[in-house]
């Protein structure tokens, strides 16, 4: 056996520290400048002992006796097993007491009235949890992993054993508490208290439910709202991806590559850029309406406001990924098929009819559901062109952040939109689950794809290719648009805007970064770079997990892992105001939570993409490196790391291009310090000013291109034979679902 | 190298509900090879894998050179494993795979380097360092693998099926050589298999499986000859079984009759009464003349070059016989005169059926 002492000893100086030395709890400033230094005596920065000796903090106490525990274990001779129970013992008792004195007691004392009523106040309350708390939890579920790994669990591997460990609490602290914040909000009235008529009383009411639009000419409720937009915009990007998908797999269609370019277009654009564009176009000093009124008078006004100009930006921004998700499905329904029904005497049409079509009938059915999903987590083009069209996600973010201050409404909307989008969820698993008719088992399969009947060909042809055609447009408008002084006033060509936003002066000091926007986009472009190699990470590892490794709790392991990718992102961020506003996680308010946020929020990718490829990777080889003697870091670093290389550049680019395009679930949590430059942009559009708003656009598209180029050109130099090359663009094909 | 003796006590592997392994017991001894045999879904390869590690029991004791090392990781065993599909990794080249598992035990560089050499060199494969695995033959990757687990000086060498995935004539140069490379280093080597002549080729023993426990254990010989079950004379090679009658019996062997042919044959505890007979297709002599036991007719006839291959209808039941009279071949429906040998004939003890 190897000394297994030498990590605990590890741990347990990490722990030692984190007690003794380091700030327990949060600070004002960030704990990285090191301005505590100067105050460790204070009440807000003394470590764990100070606290619990000067500042009264008794209740820290048995946190230090637990971690002396654990030395105790560490150093006294006893068996390996009585060792290893007496760890989890020790380090399970850590983790709860900490996170239960946590919860219990807040800034001004007790948190639940009954507490306080039976147990005497404690002497003052406490912060956020700090540096040093981080460390001492970290020490205990350390001390628990090494507990599991000593008596024989996952077999004996301590980092196995160690990561499930940390990404199962990872995923609790930042996904299922924020979830089960915001269940308890809906069950609590606006002071506090819980009532269990809350959540209905708020959730049937006539702004949600009414269906005032059908019979009278008042409003209907948001929910008929969101679904009523959800369910056309499905059905068109369905439809309309499907051609497209047709178009570039059966005819004869010269620039099918140009097609695929479409596919990348809803990775890299901010989700309000088509919103935006069409505002140039139809808005009420649009292209189209000026062109109308010269020519006719006419004055159209607002019209593209409401239903159908939400309607439509969704179906531009959301075909893209109806298509990828169908070309997949079409390329997939085997030719030898279609040849065998060739044979026996069925013609072009009925071939596409009676087999082709019925063979695509659940990716249809998969395009249709993600599509809806899209939809109903859409934020962007609702708050663009909604205007009196209220939707589930925009009535959210009004709650919270509008004149009514109405977290419980917040929460309760919330709650409705998520299960709709579980609703949609589940149902487009239980959909995959039961019938693929494709195979794609990599089987050579020498036929050729049959070719369109003459009059699917012309209708699919009538439908995409204007379609594509106006994509091309709007894209071009949201490109251009920032040239100009003012949008349907003055077309004179100026850099004015771009000035503005991102003018950089010399100055005697060096450069000055006098653009308005530059401190929203080093913010994004910072915290992105942080949270992209964090969301790689943790997404490769779970899926190591996932794929490697068979464990008890597995399947609920992979569903808590996958969970925040049903989970529309402006619930995601209520729920994390809700969560992470008060001690024992105070984190609202700093990059930190900008970063955790797009880390779980996009680690599900970075997870499919890693099973993805990891599934493709022969499991006989981490088993002879097992047996050559290496551990399961060592396997993981030296034989799939090598091996997955282009899944893990493409999640790293995809996690970083999703942080930086995002903007429903950071919309809540960006604050005066920390902006972000989706929330900057949709400001700007709010406030009227178009131009910056365009010309910031703009450069993030170039930028996102730019970094996607650049990989995939690296990337794409250096592929290790047939094995690795579809894992880079798999990697990427994955986006398929929550965008915005 | 010390290679090392193996015992598996009451060993049994669970999945859910489905028991892949079933209250196993047996030993190995040290430098010998053993070959677990047996088809596919019989808890061979788990056991294998039990071995090195890589699935740990649901109850039972494994020993190793008479050390427990039943909860023991796979990397913390002193044991190596040539895998089925080889596992050469395949963004390392040659010497990059070989030296590995002395680079992870913390070996430096270029002593690991001195001694992937020399195992490359022991499995007959020099100068080809430096190419990746993509580059090399099914036989040189072999080598390869063989080599990459013979460097570590495992007390105890793994086979999981190492040639099934080369062409027929390879598969015999192969075994032979791993076989030599055995006997000249004195291994200790576990060699699972599904092909009884590979078993029968390279072993100094052979334990058969079947569905989960073990049919029979012992030297290649006596399996053929004294199989103890019906699965077992089925699985060591062509048999036909028939159905005879113990008439007279002494502490050893019986007077069998079959049809109108009695023979004295071992018993091996059988019961009195009908018993089930294996006779193997070599054993059966085609006789012209016309005093032969059995007189049958020719019913389906085979020419595969080297030998003729016939399914005959006798009294006895339908025989399927092999002939290296190629130059005089017998048509269907011709008569033709059967005679049994002593040798190749046994009464099966279990039988599971009679036929």
């Amino acid at each position: 056996m190897r000394d297994t002492r030498r990590p605990l000893l590890v741990w347990l100086a990490v722990g030692a520290a984190g007690f003794l030395l380091v700030p327990w709890y949060a600070l004002q400033d960030s704990v990285f400048t090191l301005g505590w230094v100067a105050h460790l005596a204070t009440r807000e920065a003394a470590p764990a002992l100070l606290q619990i000796f000067v500042h009264g903090r008794g209740w820290l106490a048995p946190l230090g006796l637990l971690l002396a525990a654990g030395a105790a274990v560490a150093t006294v001779a006893m068996t390996d097993k009585a060792r290893a129970n007496a760890l989890i013992a020790v380090g399970a008792t850590g983790f709860a007491y900490l996170f239960a004195q946590g919860f219990l007691i807040g800034p001004s004392g007790w948190y639940f009235e009954s507490l306080a009523a039976t147990l005497p106040a404690p002497p003052r309350g406490q912060f956020g949890m700090g540096l040093g708390a981080a460390l001492v939890v970290t020490a205990f579920g350390m001390l628990f992993s090494l507990g599991l790994a000593g008596r024989g669990c996952f077999k004996g591997d301590p980092f196995v054993t160690a990561s499930v460990v940390g990404v199962t609490a990872l995923v609790a602290v930042f996904t299922f508490f924020p979830v089960v914040r915001i269940l308890v909000s809906a069950l609590q009235d606006n002071v506090g208290a819980f009532s269990l008529s809350a959540l209905p009383d708020r959730l049937f009411t006539q702004k949600i439910w009414g269906l005032g639009c059908v019979a009278a000419s008042t409003r209907c409720g948001v929910a008929w709202n969101t679904l009523t937009l959800a369910f056309l915009c499905a059905a068109g990007c369905t439809a309309l991806g499907l051609a497209f998908a047709l178009i570039a797999t059966r005819t004869g269609f010269r620039h099918k590559g140009s097609l695929r370019v479409l596919t990348i277009l809803p990775i890299i654009t901010p989700p309000f850029v088509i919103g935006l564009g069409l505002i140039l176009i139809f808005g009420r000093s649009g292209l189209v309406n000026q062109l109308l009124e010269y020519l006719f008078g006419w004055q159209l006004g607002r019209w593209i406001y409401g239903l159908q100009g939400v309607l439509v930006a969704q179906v531009f921004a959301f075909t893209p990924i109806a298509f990828l998700v169908l070309i997949g499905v079409v390329e997939g329904v085997s030719p030898s098929m279609e040849e065998a029904a060739q044979t026996l005497r069925a013609g072009r049409w009925r071939v596409f009819a009676d087999v082709s079509l019925p063979l695509m009938r659940p990716g249809l059915a998969n395009a249709f559901l993600i599509s809806f999903i899209e939809s109903i987590a859409d934020f962007g083009n609702p708050i663009l062109l909604g205007g009196n069209f209220g939707v589930l996600s925009t009535e959210i973010f009004f709650s919270v952040v509008g004149a009514q201050l109405d977290q419980g409404r917040a929460a309760t909307l919330g709650i409705l939109l998520l299960v709709f989008a579980f609703g949609a969820f589940f149902l487009q698993r239980a959909v995959l689950g039961s019938k693929v008719y494709t195979s794609l088992a990599g089987k050579g399969d020498s036929g050729l794809p049959t070719q369109l009947p003459d009059g699917v060909r012309r209708l699919c042809y009538g439908v995409a290719l204007p379609w594509a055609a106006f994509t091309a447009v709007i894209y071009a408008m949201a490109l251009t648009g920032g040239f100009v002084e003012t949008w349907g006033r003055d077309y004179t060509l100026t850099l004015r805007h771009y000035t503005k936003a991102f003018g950089i002066e010399w100055t005697a000091h060096g450069i000055l970064w006098a653009g308005a926007a530059w401190n929203s986009f080093w913010t994004t472009v910072r915290l992105s770079a942080i949270a992209a190699p964090v969301t790689a990470a943790l997404g490769i590892l779970a899926a190591y997990l996932l794929t490697r490794q068979k464990f008890v709790g597995r399947g609920a392991f992979e569903f808590g892992t996958m969970l925040s990718f049903a989970i529309p992102g402006t619930v995601i961020g209520v729920a994390y105001i809700l969560a992470f506003n008060v001690p024992p996680v105070e984190i609202t308010g700093t990059a930190l939570i900008l970063i955790v946020c797009n880390v779980f929020r996009n680690m599900p990718v970075g997870v499919r993409a890693g099973m993805a490829a990891m599934s493709q990777i022969d499991r006989s080889l981490d088993e002879a490196s097992t047996v050559l003697g290496a551990r399961g870091f060592t396997t993981l670093r030296t034989i799939l790391l090598p091996l997955l290389k282009p899944a893990v550049v493409a999640a790293l680019v995809y996690s970083f291009v999703r942080a930086m395009t995002t903007l429903s679930a950071v919309i809540f949590l960006v604050s005066a310090e920390y902006e972000w430059a989706t929330t900057y942009i949709i400001n700007r559009v709010v406030n009227g000013d178009y131009g910056v708003a365009i010309a910031y656009s703009s450069v993030l598209i170039v930028l996102m291109l730019a970094v996607i180029g650049a990989i995939q050109w690296l990337v794409g130099e250096r592929r290790l034979g047939r094995r690795a090359a579809g894992v880079a663009s798999a990697g990427l094909g994955e986006l398929g679902g929550s965008a915005a | 190298m010390k290679a090392a003796s193996i015992e598996f006590r009451q060993v049994t592997k669970r999945y859910g509900e489905v028991v892949a392994v079933n209250n196993v017991s047996f030993t190995i001894g040290a430098g010998t090879l053993v070959t677990l045999l047996g088809p596919s879904g019989c808890g061979k390869t788990t056991i294998l894998r039990m071995l090195a590690g890589l699935e740990l029991p649901s109850a039972g004791t494994i020993r190793i050179g008479g050390e427990d090392v039943t909860a023991r990781a796979a990397a913390e065993r002193d044991v190596s494993m040539v895998f089925q599909s080889y596992a050469l990794f395949p963004h390392m080249t040659v010497l990059e795979n070989v030296r590995y598992g002395l680079v992870v035990s913390g070996k430096s560089k270029p002593r690991a380097e001195e001694q992937a050499r020399v195992a490359l060199e022991t499995v007959g494969l020099t100068g080809l360092d430096a190419r990746l695995p993509s580059e090399l033959s099914g036989g040189q990757q072999q080598r390869v693998a063989v080599a990459r687990a013979l460097v570590l000086e495992p007390s105890v060498l793994l086979f999981d099926e190492p040639l099934s995935n080369l062409d027929a004539r390879l598969r015999r140069q192969m075994r032979e050589e791993i076989r030599d490379l055995q006997q000249r280093l004195n291994l200790t080597v576990v060699y699972v298999t599904h092909d009884q002549s590979e078993a029968m080729a390279v072993s100094d023993r052979i334990i058969v499986m079947d569905r989960a426990v073990i049919a029979q254990e012992g030297a290649p010989r006596e399996l053929y000859e004294q199989p103890r079950d019906s699965f077992v004379a089925g699985f060591m090679g062509d048999a036909n079984r028939v159905r005879g009658v113990i008439v007279r019996r002494d502490a050893t062997r019986a007077d069998v009759t079959l049809g109108p042919i009695t023979l004295s044959l071992p018993h091996g505890g059988a019961a009195d009464g009908e018993c089930e007979v294996a006779i193997r297709p070599e054993a059966i002599e085609l006789r012209h003349d016309g005093d032969a036991p059995l007189s049958a007719t020719v019913k389906k006839a085979s020419y595969l070059g080297q030998l003729m291959e016939y399914t005959l209808d006798t009294p006895i039941g339908a025989l399927f016989v092999i002939s290296t009279a190629v130059d005089r071949p017998l048509a269907v429906g011709a008569p033709i005169g059967v005679a049994l040998a002593n040798h190749g004939v046994v009464v099966i003890p279990n039988a599971t059926r009679t036929p």
